[in-house]
């Protein structure tokens, strides 16, 4: 089991702060826990940006192609009904409901991505790191695995930042924070 | 010092009473905490005394058939159509404040959208009950999907706006329902880490899907947030062009309006504010979060009321306009009729409500009067309720043929169901105050003026700052 280092804080803009301080100091982020979404935090330690965006423009795309020709099919060729001596291919009366389809598809979908994604699934035991993340307390973590790991230099850094408390910590059987391979290009 | 100063924020706080992270928490979680007040059971009991009624009365029609309505030959839809536009309406403006709000940035939408959401869902839900009884035969409203079948060729006709209407409310419903819930999961895990024990510990564990506000989750969290509120933009917009489109598509004069799309959207906005600020005023109140959503929150919420007041105003002028300027002699009966007819007075009780009332709001003074707000809201309420029921029933009543002329007046039935969908709105609200975060926490501590800010940088400007 890999260490890892633990600086927990009371504020955002301190956490920010000491995020921006490890990562410029040559640290290893390994994660962050926050009560809220603190902008500029993924900026500071490095988070690529997720690639979810993809998956609401394919389905989005792809259901609402699919409901037009589905439509069209079965106004024009399975059933085709006269109704009034309008074209049976009446694409313009098609429109709704394949704009209905699209936003569907992707919305739906991009919310089962980000889950899949991000492993997080119902009745999911979570392994907080540190209590109150979901409160009022934030957290950084750091890989400490490394022998090149100068824990001095955390614990200093931590301090100037004004910490509540840091330690050396063993992470609990933490799920892997990773998406899982075959989802890993969406990060 | 100097530039801390300058970091000051110009404008006034959000959120009053100089909350920190953890007094949200504490102060949202209070009324789910406790047991609950004897005004809660008062209003809970009779919301359920009403649904009682309700589903008494649908019980009853669909056993015995909606021959127990005032519907006639010439007047198909009357009160049910009514109620179901109605309903649709007040649920948009729920969708406006979590998706076009949060797309436009307006921050103090983080108070309220929460409860606005769920009011959005509880309305559509009510809505959705009225097309399904008055199919008749509603154990068979799955004929409305197209299902692979053992009929033969046999599919449902794509051009009807009706079926627009199924795909379009069943869309908007579940793409609410997921945004709401994707909105509550990190509240859920507040919830869940703060109970020490008990069922619900265990329900929000469930529901809470293991949430533990990783910074890698929070970022593909807000892409997925920022995704659905650019979903659902276009999609309330949609929903409401294409409901009025059952009526914009006939070849009924008074029906038959290019304007439909845009005047039902911004009627729709008009009625959901009102019922929001109409919740909002009684839930600041009872559940004491007046902190939460101040008079400045009351005041943006009015004034979007005016805005869109304005909107519906304009469209009844230029629908009688139009009317008038037509040179149709059926169009111009059924406008004149409508304002001068039998009917008269349901259409200047719309007027009134629509028009008149909600100028109140050009005062700020009126804006910051809850008491007055919340007459007014009822009043436009009662008046966007008024509009759809002028449009659908005077646009009927006075068939091409004289001898096909009738009138309309409600069974008990029908005022029982109505009566019934408020029941059912008020019980799920109700149950939703008690058992779910009313506030979402996460957002509001994003927005906070205090108890962000850090210690280390207000050291820096007491002692010259730490050596780096």
């Amino acid at each position: 089991m890999s260490r890892h280092f633990r600086a927990s804080f009371s504020c955002e803009e301190d956490l920010l702060g000491a995020v921006k301080k490890f990562r410029a100091s040559g640290f290893e982020i390994d994660d962050a826990y926050t009560p809220y979404a603190v902008h500029g935090l993924d900026e500071a330690a490095g988070v690529r940006r997720t690639r979810l965006g993809w998956v609401a423009a394919v389905l989005g795309l792809g259901g609402a192609a699919s409901m037009m020709a589905f439509q069209d099919w079965v106004s024009a060729v399975d059933w085709p009904l006269n109704v009034g001596g309008k074209p049976l291919s009446s694409i313009p009366a098609f429109v709704p409901v394949t704009f209905e389809v699209g936003v569907l598809a992707a919305g739906l979908g991009s919310v089962l991505a980000f889950f899949v994604v991000s492993r997080l699934y119902p009745g999911k035991r979570a392994f907080p790191l540190l209590d109150g993340v979901t409160d009022d307390r934030f957290a950084v973590v750091l890989s400490a695995a490394d022998q090149s790991f100068d824990e001095s230099r955390a614990e200093e850094i931590s301090r100037t930042y004004g910490a509540d408390s840091w330690c050396l910590v063993d992470p609990p059987k933490a799920s892997p924070r990773r998406p899982l391979a075959a989802m890993r290009w969406l990060r | 010092m100097s530039t801390l100063m300058l970091e000051q924020p110009v404008r006034p706080p959000l959120i009053a009473g100089e909350k920190t992270p953890g007094q949200v928490t504490a102060d949202v979680s209070r009324p789910l905490e406790g047991k609950a007040t004897p005004l809660w059971w008062g209003a809970f009991l009779v919301s359920l005394a009403f649904l009682g009624l309700g589903v008494v009365a649908v019980s009853y029609q669909i056993a015995t058939g909606i021959g127990t309505w005032g519907l006639n030959k010439t007047i198909g839809w009357a009160f049910d159509i009514t109620n179901f536009v109605f309903w649709v309406g007040i649920g948009h403006a729920g969708t406006l404040i979590s998706a076009v709000l949060f797309l436009f940035r307006q921050r103090w939408r983080t108070s309220v959208n929460r409860a606005a959401e769920a009011m959005t869902l509880f309305a559509v839900i009510c809505a959705g009950i009225f097309p399904v009884i008055h199919m008749g035969r509603p154990w068979l409203a799955f004929w409305m999907l197209p299902y692979a079948n053992s009929r033969g060729s046999l599919w449902v006709n794509f051009r009807s706006p009706l079926l627009w209407d199924v795909f379009a409310i069943s869309v908007y419903f579940i793409i609410s329902a997921v945004f709401w819930y994707f909105g509550l999961i990190p509240d859920l895990a507040t919830l869940r880490d703060r109970f020490r024990k008990g069922w619900r510990k265990r329900a929000f564990r469930v529901m809470s899907f293991g949430w533990n506000g990783s910074m890698r989750t929070w970022h593909r969290y807000e892409l997925v947030y920022l995704l659905l509120a650019g979903l659902a933009t276009p999609l309330v917009l949609s929903v409401h062009s294409i409901v009025s489109f059952d009526f914009a598509t006939s070849v009924l004069p008074g029906w038959h309006a290019t304007i439909f799309p845009p005047y039902f959207v911004a009627g729709a906005i008009f009625s959901g504010m009102s019922m929001v600020l109409t919740l909002m005023i009684i839930a600041r109140k009872t559940m004491r979060i007046e902190d939460y959503l101040t008079l400045n929150h009351i005041d943006a919420m009015t004034k979007l009321v005016l805005v869109t007041s304005g909107m519906v105003m304009l469209a009844y002028g230029t629908e009688f306009f139009t009317a008038l300027y037509s040179g149709s002699e059926y169009e111009r009966f059924v406008f004149l009729n409508r304002a001068m007819g039998p009917m008269a007075w349901a259409y200047w009780i719309m007027v009134s409500c629509n028009v008149l009332v909600p100028q109140l709001f050009w005062f700020r003074r009126c804006r910051r009067n809850l008491a007055v707000v919340f007459v007014a809201t009822i009043f436009i309420n009662i008046g966007m309720w008024f509009e759809r029921f002028v449009i659908i029933v005077t646009s009927l009543h006075r068939d091409f043929l004289p001898s096909s002329w009738a009138s309309y007046v409600p069974t008990s039935v029908e005022v029982a169901t109505l009566l019934g969908s408020f029941g059912l709105f008020f019980t799920l609200f109700l149950l939703f105050c008690r058992f779910l975060p009313v506030i979402a926490v996460a957002e509001v501590k994003g927005v906070l003026g205090v108890g962000r800010p850090s210690k280390a940088v207000s050291r820096v400007a007491s002692t010259g700052g730490p050596e780096l």
